[in-house]
């Protein structure tokens, strides 16, 4: 054996045993570099390779001349940045929940919305439009954000309940279809109180359609703990996803609690989604296309799988933005048309050109 | 088979009998309608006819009982003197005061043709902002109910031209030339002498998520006299109610913001001078933020005086 190909061997073995590990770090660096590629680009600002400078600038020790104003670093820092951070944070919370959802569910179908989050959210924050605003702006909380989280939370705890039916059995079934149930309910409330209260329509409209707009540091700090701890949660259940693969009998059989991890996940998906939609609106989409996309490309271990859509998703959600704010300049175009004309094509090249992974 | 034919018969005739019942019922109801329609008193001066948005409206006599659902035309009506003449108004019309004792809950966004009719009115008036006016007009106009349209002023203009019309249709010319010509002669007053330095800019914003309009609205041509420049224009969004972006606000760095959310919103100019990063701007330093009227500010009534000489006020201050 020559020299040569014991090395070709050698890269190979370390790159099938390796593998989870390149993956993640290869996705912590795109989710890493997109966020001060994110940064980098605004309709205003300085122009683009002062960023980067400045931003190593900043860290502590070292020292770069960039050349920036005040004003254009105010309008990186205090403006730019924090839509970047939240994007990502909610990019990678919808599509870590979707893939963990579509887990349990075993459900390609699923995404994080399903249970009532979106709508018990917007009915929440419907709600809040209509009451009279006046002195809202001295409460120590702006109650937006609290109404969208309390409701999303308490549609999908409806949901629960109303699924456990005559018997104390949760399937899943039962799960999705009471979810469905819920959903259309409480969209036809929110459409009531929005027919009596019209002049609030372009305001809800404006929510739904996602708020990245006007992110701030108060929004990221908002859900960063949420995020965090639900992530967390839903990657330390991976390893447990992957057994439910097989199906819940079987998964029992090797000792899997599945009522248990099924609850888990749901609860931890429920909070970190609520929590972001409480900030963004809702943004649809990346929830349920990303886990797809890392699916199609590396296969469908849960393992996998949950780390990247976080990172996937959360890049993903950053490079959308981007073209939200540049195109229309100095208007808005809502992220959502963009998320879907840029993610909708690239999604069907994939599925065209890809084996669907089981 | 044999059953069937025998019974056909008789179910027929049972519906006929029915059918021509209801006939006769209807006959009788609408000939009595007709004949009390004959009765109302016509006064001097009409029959009017008007040309609205809708079309020609004809009032055989003063009417008196007006179903009003669109805000600006109640404040319009009351500004006239027509007050009296109103029956009931949609649920926004919150001004002027005695008005808020004939709101109903009425849509003027989404108007039931039967909920108005309850009313008896003979004389509806509305503005364009429903998607379906076309439809409740074909509607009322079916019903022999008068309906004026007054559509979103684009101009001042259009402002005189609406309660012009409304003092003709309810017998208050005199008034309504009387409170036009006070409108152009203290709008004209507001204007005269106050032009904003040059390469003064101005952000209206309509909510907190920077919705905001162009030259090319009612509001934006009612400041263009004072000479800003409206920091909304030229989006290549085509819209005109554009939302902005931050930072594209604090680039334009506006010398002057007018707040159209005070009150939907809550936000005051405390509020913006705290938004992250916006210290910066021109009318944040120089405490040239405007709380206006949102009422005011998105109706096209004669209040319309009242908001441009607030901002003539400022515009005076600006360097």
């Amino acid at each position: 054996m020559t020299a040569s190909a014991t090395l070709r061997t050698r890269t190979g073995a370390f790159l099938r045993d390796h593998s989870f590990a390149l993956w993640v770090a290869a996705s912590v660096f795109v989710f890493l570099s997109v966020i001060v590629f994110g940064a980098m680009f605004g309709p205003a600002g300085p122009a683009w390779w002062r960023v980067p400078t400045e931003l190593v600038n900043r860290l502590p020790i070292v020292s770069a001349h960039s050349g920036m104003s005040s004003l254009d670093w105010n309008i990186v820092w205090e403006i730019r940045m924090p839509r970047v951070v939240l994007a990502a944070l909610v990019g990678g919370m919808l599509s870590l929940s979707g893939a963990s959802l579509q887990g349990v569910f075993r459900n390609p179908l699923v995404d994080p919305y399903l249970l009532g989050v979106a709508a018990g959210a917007g009915l929440g924050a419907t709600l809040v439009f209509t009451i009279n605003r006046s002195g809202t702006s001295s409460w120590p909380i702006d109650p937006l954000p609290l109404a969208a989280f309390a409701g999303g939370l308490l549609a999908v705890v409806a949901t629960y309940f109303l699924s456990t039916g005559g018997s104390n059995e949760r399937s899943g079934v039962k799960l999705v279809l009471a979810g469905v149930a819920i959903t259309s309910l409480v969209t036809a409330v929110q459409a009531f109180v929005l027919q009596r209260n019209s002049d609030v329509v372009r305001q809800v409209y404006s929510w739904i359609l996602g708020r990245l707009s006007t992110a701030n540091w108060s929004d990221v700090r908002l859900v960063l703990p949420y995020v965090v701890l639900s992530a967390a949660v839903l990657l330390l259940h991976a390893r447990l996803l992957d057994v439910m693969r097989i199906g819940d009998d079987e998964a029992s059989a090797l000792g899997t609690n599945v009522a248990r991890v099924r609850i888990t996940v749901i609860v931890a998906s429920t909070i970190g989604t609520a929590a972001v939609v409480a900030v963004s609106g809702l943004i649809g989409f990346v929830g349920i296309i990303v886990p797809h996309v890392i699916r199609l490309v590396t296969g469908a271990s849960y393992r996998r799988l949950l780390p990247l859509s976080f990172f996937i998703g959360g890049a993903f959600l950053i490079l959308c933005d981007i073209p939200g704010r540049i195109l229309d300049n100095p208007a808005e175009t809502p992220i959502g048309v963009v998320t879907a004309f840029l993610g909708a094509p690239f999604f069907l090249l994939l599925l065209r050109t890809r084996k669907v992974p089981a | 088979m044999k059953l069937a034919k025998r019974h056909k018969p008789s179910a027929t005739r049972r519906l006929l009998v029915i059918l021509s019942a209801f006939v006769a019922l209807i006959v009788i109801a609408t000939g009595c309608s007709s004949s009390s329609s004959d009765s109302g008193s016509s006064s001097a001066g009409y029959p009017v006819t008007v040309t609205s948005g809708s079309g020609t409206v004809t009032l055989n006599a003063e009417p008196k009982s007006i179903v009003s659902l669109s805000p600006t035309a109640t404040e319009m009506l009351y500004a006239i003197g027509a007050g009296d003449q109103v029956k009931a108004t949609d649920s926004y019309s919150n001004y002027p005061e005695e008005a808020k004792a004939k709101m109903t809950s009425l849509s003027g966004l989404q108007p039931n043709v039967e909920a108005i009719t309850q009313y008896q009115p003979d004389l509806v008036v509305m503005s364009s902002d429903s998607g379906s006016v076309d439809t409740i007009v074909t509607q009322l106009k079916a019903l022999n109910v008068p309906v004026w349209v007054g559509p979103a002023a684009t101009s001042l203009d259009d402002v005189y031209a609406q309660i012009t019309q409304l003092g003709e249709l309810t017998n208050h010319k005199k008034q309504a030339d009387d409170v036009v010509s006070k409108m152009k002669k203290d709008i004209a007053a507001a204007y005269k002498d106050v032009k904003a330095p040059a390469n003064s800019t101005y952000y209206y914003e309509l909510d907190p998520t920077y919705y905001s309009v162009t030259s090319n609205t009612f509001i934006g041509a009612a400041l263009a006299p004072f000479g800003l420049t409206n920091i909304a224009d030229g989006s290549a969004s085509g819209s005109d109610y554009p939302q902005l972006n931050a930072e594209s606000i604090i680039k334009a760095n506006p010398s002057m913001i007018l707040l159209a959310d005070t009150i939907c919103c809550d936000v005051n100019a405390a509020a913006v001078s705290a938004r992250p990063g916006w210290n910066e701007i021109a009318a944040v330093k120089n405490n040239k933020i405007v709380p206006l009227n949102d009422d005011i500010a998105s109706r096209w009534g004669p209040r319309i005086v009242e908001l441009i000489q607030q901002v003539a006020a400022q515009v005076k201050g600006l360097k």
